[in-house]
């Protein structure tokens, strides 16, 4: 049976926006938590310590989020607990963000001049008080726009969890379409969505990077 | 954990998954070439075009960077038809890639164009060169040269993005997995494999962008 695209069907597709919020903030913190020791393992004084990071970087970076999509859901299967779509994608956008936000914030950290890493050696600290206390702050209001600028990469991902099964917008743009057989107003509609969601982000990141773009000497 | 891998599957459908890695190949490299130059033409447009034309190239910049190619590639595949044009999965997929990477290259192309100083081109007119010259020489060759970087990893994001166009059953190398998995619900091993096998072929292609960048840029005579 064919349905019209009438205020019913807007809302489902609306109403599923939260779906999409509720993932990227879930893959943005994880993401951030788990790629801010990404980065510092990457820039850390012991060689191996690196090597891990630039290898989980690598691989991360070297393969579609889709496949990391299908093997984190997939491979719930193998280790005997079929897991809910929705937690699927969780960690599969989780570890593809810290792969992407530790590489950014990695040249971030190296973008701080030698001097201030050398200033703080010879105050006697440590690596880990280094960061803390000198390096991390500089570098984190450089790598504000960058990552705001991912932000928005993260939020378009998060349209991939629909293969896997999970309703956010463009799934439920899917079923809409599906029953109503109309391409165009409906991801017409969803595209705009996205635009609204994403557009204003991106501006925000061109503005800092006007502002904090260079680092002070 | 009491799960028993079998690779057999896999391995019976070998010469298949190679194709199909072939066939992404194919497709991510079609769409670099023509994206690349939508992409030259949409900076040059940006930089030195008329206003309206200009509003118009910035509206397609931003549109594109600003959706899911996931609902570009609907879009396409779903919408154009309506629209009476007609297109077989791969053909829509190779016009989602193009338009995708167009909108990406173009602001990458833009930033190597506004690099060079307007003192370079016009010393280039002061030493007798065509304006077709001046572009080629003084323009395109090296603001190519200073984004090549910036270039080559949109290009493999791409690459990578070339896995979605199998939800619109083009053939390619996630499609070819997503065949086989239906057939012997081996998913865990098989996309294991081919995650392996999008790694490498993300590597070919850094590798064959730096011999690239070695064979026409970095060869003497050519400025960096």
């Amino acid at each position: 049976m064919m349905r019209h695209f009438g205020p019913a069907e807007a809302l489902f597709i609306i109403e599923a926006v939260r779906w999409t919020l509720l993932l990227s903030a879930i893959a943005f913190v994880g993401g951030a938590i788990a790629g801010l020791g990404v980065a510092i393992a990457r820039t850390a004084p012991s060689a191996w310590l690196r090597d891990i990071a630039a290898a989980y970087i690598q691989v991360f970076q070297g393969t579609p989020l889709l496949m990391q999509m299908f093997l984190v859901f997939f491979g719930s299967t193998v280790l005997g607990a079929g897991i809910d779509p929705l937690v699927a994608a969780a960690i599969a956008l989780t570890l593809n963000a810290a792969a992407f936000l530790g590489e950014i914030w990695r040249g971030c950290i190296q973008a701080i001049p030698a001097g201030q890493w050398e200033a703080a050696t010879a105050l006697g600290m440590r690596h880990l008080a280094r960061m803390r206390y000198v390096i991390l702050p500089q570098a984190g209001k450089i790598a504000i726009a960058p990552t705001v600028g991912f932000l928005v990469l993260l939020l378009k991902s998060t349209s991939l969890a629909s293969i896997i099964g999970f309703v956010e917008i463009t799934r439920a743009g899917q079923i809409i379409n599906n029953v109503t057989f109309q391409p165009f107003l409906v991801f017409g509609l969803v595209g705009t969505i996205y635009f609204l969601l994403c557009w204003p982000l991106s501006r925000v990141s061109q503005m800092l990077e006007r502002r904090f773009g260079t680092v002070r000497r | 954990m009491n799960y028993v891998f079998q690779f057999g599957d896999v391995w019976a459908a070998r010469w298949d998954l190679l194709w199909g890695a072939w066939l992404t190949i194919e497709l991510s490299a079609s769409a670099m070439v023509i994206g690349l130059v939508v992409a030259v033409l949409c900076a040059l447009s940006k930089t030195m075009g008329p206003k309206p034309i200009r509003w118009a190239v910035d509206g397609y910049i931003e549109i594109i960077r600003n959706t899911p190619f996931l609902i570009q590639i609907f879009i396409i595949f779903f919408g154009l038809p309506r629209a009476g044009i007609y297109m077989s999965s791969n053909q829509a997929a190779l016009l989602a890639m193009v338009v995708n990477v167009g909108a990406y290259a173009a602001e990458i192309v833009r930033a190597g164009i506004e690099s060079i100083g307007r003192g370079q081109i016009e010393a280039g007119l002061a030493l007798g060169l065509r304006p077709l010259q001046v572009f080629r020489y003084v323009i395109l060759f090296p603001a190519l040269s200073t984004v090549y970087p910036a270039l080559c990893s949109q290009f493999i994001l791409l690459m990578l993005n070339s896995s979605v166009v199998s939800t619109i059953s083009a053939q390619e190398l996630t499609a070819t997995a997503n065949d086989l998995q239906a057939r012997t619900f081996r998913s865990f091993e098989i996309y294991i494999v081919v995650t392996g096998i999008y790694l490498v072929l993300s590597m070919l292609f850094s590798g064959t962008f730096g011999a690239i960048y070695r064979a026409v840029f970095a060869r003497p005579g050519a400025r960096a």
